[in-house]
């Protein structure tokens, strides 16, 4: 029941995030909804995984592949960011009406 | 229909949702993040398939595909960054 809940939890943010990821108008935007897709979506979804299997050798790798990406999400995420203010590109801002 | 099996294709089916982004992506960045989303995705279905046919080398080829995933971004953001040039 528990572990259903999480790997639901988990779809929801992967689903959102992809409708996010092709409706939004800018670089930062989109950024900012593959951010939340990485990383609460993949954690929500292995911990269910992990609570559905119990505790054993594969429930172990999977705490080193949770750990693993909580180190390096915010790193690209950070990378992609930084790379594109760099090139001085603009953020996206509604037009004004004359 | 077991549980896993639908979460497979539901991770499937958004990821090649995510593929529109990267073909008609206007800029390198918008293809750049579509590809490490594709890559997150493509780590969390190897996971699941582990489970599902309780194979445990599935799992190691997942962890180094995260790798891979990770220091292939970087490596492209920093190239973009000095627009191809090798100084600074």
């Amino acid at each position: 029941m528990i572990a259903n809940f999480f790997i639901f939890f988990g779809l929801i943010f992967f689903f959102f995030g992809t409708i996010g990821i092709i409706r939004f108008p800018d670089i930062y935007t989109r950024l900012q909804a593959s951010s939340k897709c990485d990383g609460a979506g993949t954690v929500a979804l292995f911990a269910g995984l992990i609570i559905r299997e119990g505790f054993n050798d594969f429930s172990l790798r999977i705490l080193i592949i949770i750990f693993f990406l909580l180190l390096t999400n915010p790193v690209s995420t950070h990378a992609i960011a930084r790379s594109a203010a760099i090139r001085k590109i603009k953020p996206w801002r509604k037009e004004e009406k004359k | 229909m077991n549980l896993i099996t639908v979460v497979i294709s539901i991770l499937a089916v958004t990821a090649l949702l995510t593929l529109y982004r990267v073909i008609v992506g206007p800029t390198a960045w918008d293809r750049l993040i579509a590809v490490n989303l594709i890559s997150s995705k493509v780590v969390s279905i190897m996971v699941a398939s582990a489970l599902l046919f309780k194979r445990s080398i599935y799992m190691d080829v997942a962890l180094v595909y995260a790798v891979i995933g990770f220091v292939s971004t970087v490596a492209i953001s920093k190239y973009l960054e000095r627009e191809g040039r090798k100084d600074k």
